[in-house]
């Protein structure tokens, strides 16, 4: 079929040019015109600002509040109130007893359910959906949720008087077990917390390609020896980024222990926000916030180290 | 030759005869179903209190099925302080969405199209939030802010907020556009259409979704954040920090009615999002 | 009316050349390939003309314009991608329309436009469809009909055939070129196929690391080849290349007989003959025969002289099998000859 276009053709624009023509032809700077230069720095401007205004400079803040007094003289003695006061040992303690208890359980947990969801074929989604619904509840909001198991008047009292194991409902949070406080904190952030690592390692999971597992198959290896030996190696940066951030996330702990145990057992966390709110001790405070401050960069840095990965040993 | 043979079959079925494979089978399936019943169960008991008498909440003991009252639910709503602390929520909530978004996009714009000196530092910087305990901010936060005139108001929690959700913003927008081929954008612009142009009628149709994904998990942190909203609000308290500063003397069924009002408005968004979760996640925590 | 003028276009980037000093003039309304391999800097000259790279020295003229400056909208270029870049979130008649929808076009020349060019492509019946439900080649047709809608005075297109496999390819070859040359446009054409610019160029520029090593006709840059490059890079099977030694006085020793060549004082050249200029015979080539490759409509044989690979094309009912030590003739007015070094082609002389 004949087709002549009608009319002109689309006339090359006179419009404005972008930029004015350079006069010397050689020595014209790169002065592109669909990618000006300023254009990413612009756009990064906001982000980059409010990072540093709201994350960078606060931090700085912190540890100086900690080290320095209102008039700016350098002084160690909120330090040494923290480090003296009758609860910092309980504090400290109790929050790494908590921390050893809950993230290796948390990582073995999380690398069950990951490898249980990867083989999954059927209702997969609907089952990977329950699991990561801890994601969306608020620390409170869990530590609430196991408030209506353990309390006194609560569901698993209910339960053992049904079947008969107890003839009067036991106070697992009262003041004197604090071994059952313990325990109840730990189940509430494991119920709570184990979501975020399962996440990063279904992720990571999800990119070994199944020729690694199969080659094995082929060459013998039984099921364990699989995962220990070929999946989990390859999982190395994924565990080590969701072990920085539960290990961080973990020296947080502060509202499931609050709405559970109250004062009963505290943490670094709940001390810092005694003496912020209660005691308006600013920078005593200060000083607990310096001390997680420096744990987690510790944390972080041995994990980075501990799980790190060979140039080119990596998918 | 033979064992090695019939050991070659799907991952599910690693072979051996028969009755193992049932035995496994069977294994896995309960497995399945006792870690999602773990987590189901403890929320179903929270959703039974609230819908229990307070008679009930207080009373022992506990039936599983409550009687699906909703006094309880009435007496939480009409406490005072709650209906100022849920709006406080949704206000504070709805100012991180707006901001992380409105900040973090047009980083993760940049660094997906453009290299440029600084780019590294600046994922540096970006990557360097997680390694430190957000919460910890609000801390000298509430000086600065006492200095600014900023002190318990909402816009200060917010803007701690979109701290803590920033990071996130970055690096899902970021892979949100790497997503789509500098290619569409390029066509748009060789038919008629100035960068921005084409980003309105091109990349941003084709990103909505995950953009929105992204802009109610920022929702859902804010809404949850209780460390920070406790040191930072008083008057102007958010949900959390309420119920938080109120434990001491709520009586039971208000503290569990106002537990359940935090845990189903983020059940809802997550199961909005569900889809793009491991998108989020799984990307934004490399 | 669309004459494009590249003068001078050079393209740096940090301590790499892509592109050393480009001057090309393509006529209006002109049909240019630009053919190289991959790295050659073929898309990337084409991606300047288009305004999506700037040139780091140099000029670009379109119609007689200067359009260094100018966003890629205000150039009156269409351009058509390799992976097509098809919108997935609109269907293909918005697809086609948005050019026009950017001009702000009334919807009745819109409709006029979308649809006669959609005839055009033969995908009228998927107007109303979208591009994830579209083969790769029907992609590709949406992607033309896009260019094409916007009526352009100039058209550029980076390998649009190469994703399509080998019979499709070979439809469109034909389909493109038709539906072009009735358009009004000037085109630019990049790909690596030389079948594929033999077939539709008015003009083929051949570029290798970056430079144009020759811009002629299909036919002349077949029979005329500017460098050893060139010869190789066109014709499959691809030319043959022999060292010539000086006999004296325009004499060459070669292939164990002496021919006619360039007055040169050279000590050697590069003979280059293709496979099809050549015919059995005595007072040619000693040749051995290798392998024979009965292809159908001829015979290719593959043989050895002066102990290098040679290829033949003869009639299909040649009859000779392996070690046979045949004689080949060479057709004189089809010899070529390059310098050694340089590479370049040396104009030689016709045997008396």
């Amino acid at each position: 079929m004949r087709v002549r276009f009608a009319g002109n053709c689309r006339p090359v624009h006179e419009t404005k040019p972008f930029f004015s023509a350079p006069r010397d032809r050689d020595a014209r700077p790169e002065k592109p015109v669909m990618n000006p230069r300023a254009l990413p720095y612009i756009l990064l401007a906001p982000a980059t600002f409010f990072l540093c205004a709201f994350f960078l400079y606060p931090f700085v803040l912190v540890a100086w509040q900690a080290i320095a007094t209102d008039e700016g003289e350098l002084t160690t003695k909120y330090l040494s109130e923290m480090f003296t006061h009758w609860k910092f040992n309980t504090a400290l303690t109790n929050t790494f007893w908590l921390v050893l208890a809950v993230v290796p359980i948390q990582v073995a947990l999380s690398l069950l359910m990951a490898t249980l969801v990867t083989k999954m074929q059927k209702g997969r989604d609907m089952v990977l959906y329950i699991w990561t619904i801890p994601l969306g509840i608020s620390d409170l909001a869990a530590g609430l949720i196991w408030l209506t198991i353990f309390e006194q008047t609560g569901f698993l009292n209910s339960l053992l008087t049904n079947v008969g194991a107890i003839e009067e409902p036991i106070a697992f949070l009262g003041y004197e077990s604090k071994g059952t406080i313990f325990l109840a904190v730990v189940l509430a952030e494991i119920w709570r917390a184990t979501a975020i690592m399962l996440v990063i390692l279904v992720a990571g999971m999800g990119l070994i390609p199944k020729e690694y597992d199969e080659a094995a198959q082929v060459f013998g290896a039984s099921r364990w020896q699989r995962f220990i030996k070929v999946t989990l190696p390859l999982l190395k940066p994924s565990l080590q980024t969701a072990l920085i951030l539960r290990v961080i996330l973990a020296f947080e702990v502060f509202a499931v222990v609050v709405a559970l145990a109250g004062t009963n057992l505290p943490v670094l966390m709940s001390e810092v926000y005694n003496r912020q709110f209660d005691m308006q001790d600013t920078h005593v405070a200060a000083a607990f916030a310096l001390l997680i401050l420096v744990i987690s960069v510790a944390c972080t840095l041995v994990i980075m180290r501990a799980l790190r990965t060979p140039k080119g040993a990596s998918l | 030759m033979n064992k090695i043979a019939s050991t070659i079959t799907s991952p599910e079925r690693h072979g051996v005869v028969g009755g193992e494979q049932r035995l496994v089978r069977i294994a896995f399936a309960t497995t399945v179903i006792v870690l999602c019943l773990w987590v189901l169960v403890p929320i179903w008991l929270l959703i039974a209190n609230t819908f229990s008498t307070p008679e009930e909440v207080n009373g022992f003991p506990k039936r599983f099925f409550p009687s699906f009252d909703t006094e309880s639910v009435e007496f939480f709503l009409g406490f005072y302080g709650v209906g100022k602390a849920l709006w406080n929520s949704i206000v504070v909530a709805t100012l991180t969405m707006i901001m992380s978004i409105g900040i973090g996009a047009p980083a993760g714009y940049a660094l997906s199209r453009f290299e440029f000196r600084g780019k590294s530092t600046f994922r540096i910087l970006v990557l360097m939030t997680r390694a430190f305990p957000l919460p910890l901010l609000a801390l000298p936060m509430a000086v600065l802010f006492l200095r600014v005139g900023l002190d318990d108001t909402v816009f200060a929690l917010a803007l701690v907020h979109t701290t803590l959700a920033l990071p996130f913003a970055v690096l899902i927008t970021f892979s949100l556009f790497s997503g789509v081929p500098i290619e569409l954008e390029e066509a748009a612009w060789t038919l008629g259409c100035t960068r921005l142009k084409a980003f309105r009628k091109v990349i941003l149709p084709l990103v909505l979704p995950g953009i929105s994904a992204s802009a109610i998990f920022a929702f859902v942190v804010s809404w949850n954040e209780v460390f920070a909203a406790a040191v930072l609000t008083i008057e102007h308290r958010t949900l959390p920090a309420f119920l938080l500063q109120s434990l001491d003397v709520a009586p039971l069924h208000l503290k569990f009615a106002g537990g359940a009002m935090l845990v189903v408005p983020a059940l809802i968004f997550i199961f909005m999002v569900r889809k793009y979760l491991f998108a989020m996640w799984g990307i934004a925590n490399r | 009316m669309a004459e494009i003028r590249i003068t001078e276009v050079a393209k740096r980037f940090g301590s790499t050349t892509a592109l050393h000093s480009i001057d090309l003039t393509i006529a209006d309304r002109e049909f240019l390939v630009l053919l190289g391999a991959s790295g050659c800097g073929k898309t990337t000259l084409l991606r300047i003309v288009a305004g999506l790279e700037t040139a780091t020295t140099g000029e670009v003229h379109i119609g007689g314009k200067r359009v260094d400056t100018l966003a890629p909208k205000d150039r009156g270029i269409a351009m058509v991608f390799q992976n097509y870049a098809v919108f997935p979130h609109l269907t293909v008649f918005e697809n086609i329309a948005f050019g026009l929808r950017m001009e702000n076009m009334p919807q009745q020349e819109v409709d006029r436009r979308v649809n006669r060019t959609a005839e055009l492509m033969h995908i009228e019946v998927l107007l109303k469809r979208y591009s994830g439900q579209l083969s790769g080649g029907q992609r590709q047709r949406v992607a033309v009909a896009r260019a094409l809608a916007m009526e352009p005075a100039v058209i550029l297109m980076d390998e649009p055939l190469s994703n399509l496999d080998a019979l499709l390819r070979m439809e469109m070859r034909a389909e493109l070129k038709s539906v072009l040359a009735e358009s009004d446009t000037t085109t630019i054409y990049v790909t690596h196929d030389q079948v594929e610019a033999m077939s539709m160029a008015d003009r083929i520029a051949i570029m290798q690391g970056g430079r144009i090593v020759q811009a002629a006709s299909p036919v002349e840059v077949y029979r005329n080849p500017a460098a050893h490059f060139v010869g190789s890079f066109i014709g499959n099977p691809p030319m043959n290349f022999l060292t010539a030694k000086n006999a004296g006085e325009g004499r060459w020793t070669v292939g164990g007989t002496t021919i006619d060549g360039p007055a040169s004082q050279q000590a050697t050249l590069q003979f280059a003959i293709r496979p099809e200029d050549l015919h059995l015979g005595d007072g040619g080539f000693k040749a051995t025969v290798v392998v024979i490759e009965p292809l159908g409509p001829h015979t290719l044989v593959a043989c050895k002289v002066d102990d290098q690979m040679f290829r033949v094309i003869l009639e299909s009912d040649t009859r000779v099998a392996p070690n046979d030590v045949i004689g080949i003739v060479p057709q004189t007015d089809r010899i070529r000859w390059f310098d050694p070094e340089t590479e370049l082609a040396v104009p030689g002389r016709q045997a008396a």
